[in-house]
């Protein structure tokens, strides 16, 4: 009878260090998982910045291009050789290069795109023929790699694609300050090109935008119409019971599936046009609409009940209660679903697929029937690209995309944090 | 209340402003075009240029792989359907008769040159010499059994070194295309059935059994020696790289861009240079073509200019832009006469 019985307190005691431990290791699990996702996050952002940044800066030639009235006539400057005047501003720098073989070398230096820079110059400013004018003009993609580094200098010749003596010409340049690199404003104004230094994504943000116009647009009202309908008016029945499984099973149909839908019901069967940014948008309503559906009703559920009584007291009818105080109330939450809603469509590329706008388009669309891209899809067609140089300009999309996506998530994190109201 | 109203009304106003240019499908004024991913960076390039130098809106252009490419094409003859087809080989006999059936009753063929398959390793690797029997027997499923004897095994080559002994003692493990590609069609016809026939019971079994031919030759192993690595050869580039002791598989135009990544393995006697290719002598190429929708020759704007450009020597000549985007030039009299047919647009007739 003299052991003392265990007090509650020992008990605790007794396993406290194990418990201790347990507590910390939980914690270290939590810690772990997000220094690893951390990491990886850390790991794709640096190898996609590390290949795009210098895709934002693209070399340049400075030539003397003399507007040679002979080969530019007022009358018929739409069909002059504009590639001429390039060639022969390039060959005065160089007057030591002679022989065919050599001078071709030598032209192909500065891109196909100098000659449509001048024929715009000329186009708009006739008055240019005859003098001649100091120019900075794009170079080739190859020469762009090789001045970055992508091409390396101490190989054979015979395995890169920029030779020799076209080394020795760029080392001229440089040496003589023609050759610099600049920021890259056609990779902003352009539309996609199978000249590296030509493409832009100028097409593809634009295709992007007007998609999302036609998403926004159709899926935001019909998507809070069915919302404040389920939520407000509806009864609670087997129909609707059927109905909300539904949509929340839609929400998490793979988006290939609504791609093959589109196919069949708006090209086949609509006669709606290919690769339009009008077909991308409605097949992109569809699959977003389950999510600003579900995020819309669950915004509509945490408006306090007080707040519909107190109208529905002071006399208000249903319509001016819903329309007066809950969606207003609600409007923070269904306006984050919906950003985020269109956040993924964003970055759709697989039911697009099925419509036809996964496609080589250059001029720049500029309603919603136009042919169009969107930036995901211009990523895609790039990184399968051979050319090097479409290797940096992938990364440098893909970093232009997430910088929308960012602006997206940020925005409705924004409003969220400015409208939303505790109770 | 009245802003719901509203906000409805310009809603619908937007929607309405936004269908009706589009139901006016029929007026397109842009060319569309569909086929082959391997044809597909010579055509945008023409349809680049053809966009920049005449008054015509620029081409669009699906990679839909050959296949892919044949259906949209032979779906009808509407203008809502493409008006030309690339393809990385030749239109089917089946595939034609889809077209007649559904009123694409005249259709022009134009060959626009050649492409090389290579077989490539790392610059950090010894180039490898291969025939192609050495490549059938490294990479089918079934194989002759190696002890001698008209009998089919699993194929039980671990490394070169198994299947030849001058081949160093690498483990086999090759990237290629998968069975969508047209590049792996051609892979299959020009390597496998070829390696396969070195073999004369197997050779006899095309005559006397084609499917059981076709199932011996043409179907891969499948216990990684040859990895399917989609239709991104970039990747199978970067993979060589960091793998020096396997190889892969591409078009030429891949190589063409890394030559200081990846070399091609000399195969049957010949190195994959621009030469060795238009010549005929390096064997594993193929001829490319594109396919006319005739009835919509005038019909859209700007087709007989397009073909003229894809035709013309600056584009598919010798030192013409195409070449530089590796696309391997016909021989002279090839492509007058397939310039002659484009510009007749004669129709093709499929035996």
């Amino acid at each position: 009878m003299n052991e003392k019985p265990i007090s509650t307190m020992d008990r605790v005691s007794v396993g406290l260090a194990k418990r201790y431990r347990k507590e910390r290791r939980f914690r270290l699990f939590g810690l772990a998982a997000i220094v690893a996702s951390l990491l990886f996050l850390v790991l794709l952002l640096g190898s996609i910045g590390a290949k795009g940044w210098t895709a934002f800066q693209q070399t340049h030639i400075r030539l003397d291009v003399f507007f040679d009235p002979a080969v530019l006539d007022v009358k018929n400057l739409a069909t002059a050789n504009y590639a001429n005047l390039v060639k022969e501003a390039v060959f005065v720098l160089f007057p030591q290069v002679e022989g065919r073989q050599d001078k071709r070398l030598l032209a192909k230096m500065v891109s196909g795109g100098a000659a449509f820079e001048l024929q715009r110059m000329v186009v708009s400013n006739p008055e240019l023929i005859g003098t001649t004018k100091s120019l900075w003009v794009i170079a080739k993609d190859e020469v762009d790699m090789f001045v970055k580094g992508y091409i390396p200098r101490n190989v054979p010749e015979s395995e890169r694609r920029v030779s020799d003596k076209q080394v020795a010409w760029i080392d001229q340049l440089v040496a003589t300050g023609r050759l610099e690199k600049k920021f890259n404003t056609i990779f902003f104004q352009a539309g996609d090109s199978r000249e590296p230094e030509l493409a832009g994504i100028r097409g593809a943000v634009m295709g992007s935008l007007f998609t999302l116009m036609v998403t926004l647009v159709l899926s935001f009202p019909v998507g809070v119409a069915a919302a404040v309908y389920l939520e407000e008016f509806a009864p609670q029945n087997r129909w609707t019971d059927l109905i909300e499984v539904n949509v929340n099973n839609l929400a998490a149909i793979p988006s290939i599936v609504f791609g093959l839908l589109g196919l069949a019901v708006f090209l086949n069967f609509m006669n709606l046009p290919r690769s339009a940014s009008l077909v991308g948008g409605l097949v992109l309503t569809l699959m977003t609409l389950p999510t600003i559906i579900i995020a819309s009703r669950a915004s509509l559920k945490s408006v306090p009940p007080s707040i519909r009584e107190a109208a529905l007291g002071v006399g208000a009818s249903k319509m001016q209660t819903i329309s007066h105080h809950i969606l207003p109330l609600a409007l923070p939450g269904i306006m984050t679903g919906t950003i985020i809603g269109m956040a993924r469509a964003l970055g759709e590329t697989a039911p697009l697929l099925m419509i036809g706008m996964v496609a080589f388009i250059v001029d720049v669309p500029h309603s919603f029937s136009d042919p169009a891209t969107v930036l995901p899809v211009q990523i895609y067609l790039w990184a399968g690209s051979p050319e090097r140089a479409f290797i940096e300009r992938t990364s440098a999309a893909i970093m232009v995309l997430l910088f929308i996506l960012l602006l997206m998530n940020a925005t409705a994190v924004f409003l969220r944090n400015k409208f939303e109201r505790r109770w | 209340m009245q802003k719901l109203s509203m906000s409805l009304a310009a809603v619908s106003l937007m929607l309405a402003s936004a269908a009706t240019p589009t139901l006016a499908a029929d007026g397109r004024d842009y060319i569309s075009m569909v086929g082959s991913g391997t044809v597909y960076p010579f055509a945008t390039a023409v349809a680049e240029q053809f966009g920049k130098t005449t008054k015509f809106k620029t081409p669009k252009i699906e990679a839909t792989g050959t296949g892919g490419g044949m259906k949209l094409f032979c779906a009808g003859a509407g203008v809502d359907t493409p008006d030309i087809t690339n393809a990385s080989r030749q239109m089917k006999k089946s595939e034609m008769e889809a077209c007649q059936k559904n009123g694409v009753t005249e259709v022009v063929e134009v060959k626009v040159g050649y492409d090389g398959i290579v077989f490539a390793n790392s610059k950090k690797a010894a180039p490898m010499k291969l025939s192609r029997k050495d490549i059938y027997l490294a990479l089918a499923k079934q194989v002759p059994s190696p002890e001698g004897g008209d009998k089919l095994v699993a194929n039980p080559y671990k490394t070169w070194k198994d299947v030849n002994p001058a081949l160093p003692a690498n483990k086999i493990e090759v990237f290629g295309p998968a069975p969508i590609s047209g590049t792996r069609d051609a892979f299959t016809e020009l390597v496998m059935d070829n390696g396969c026939e070195a073999f004369p019971f197997i050779k006899a079994m095309q005559k006397s059994d084609e499917k059981q031919f076709k199932a011996v030759c043409q179907t891969l192993r499948e216990d990684g020696g040859y990895v399917e690595a989609g239709d991104n050869y970039n990747l199978i580039v970067q993979k060589l790289e960091t793998s020096p002791a396997s190889m892969g598989i591409f078009g030429f135009s891949y190589l063409d861009q890394n030559g200081d990544k990846v070399q091609g393995s000399i195969i049957d006697g010949s190195v994959p240079t621009f030469d060795n290719i238009a010549s005929g002598k390096y064997v594993i190429s193929r001829p490319l073509f594109f396919y006319i929708k005739k009835a919509h020759v005038g019909v859209i704007p700007g087709m007989n200019e397009y073909i003229a450009e894809f035709t013309s020597d600056r584009a598919w000549g010798k030192e013409g832009y195409l070449a530089e985007k590796g696309l391997i030039p016909a021989p002279a009299d090839e492509r007058k006469a397939n310039a002659e047919i484009a510009k007749a647009l004669k129709t093709v007739v499929i035996k």
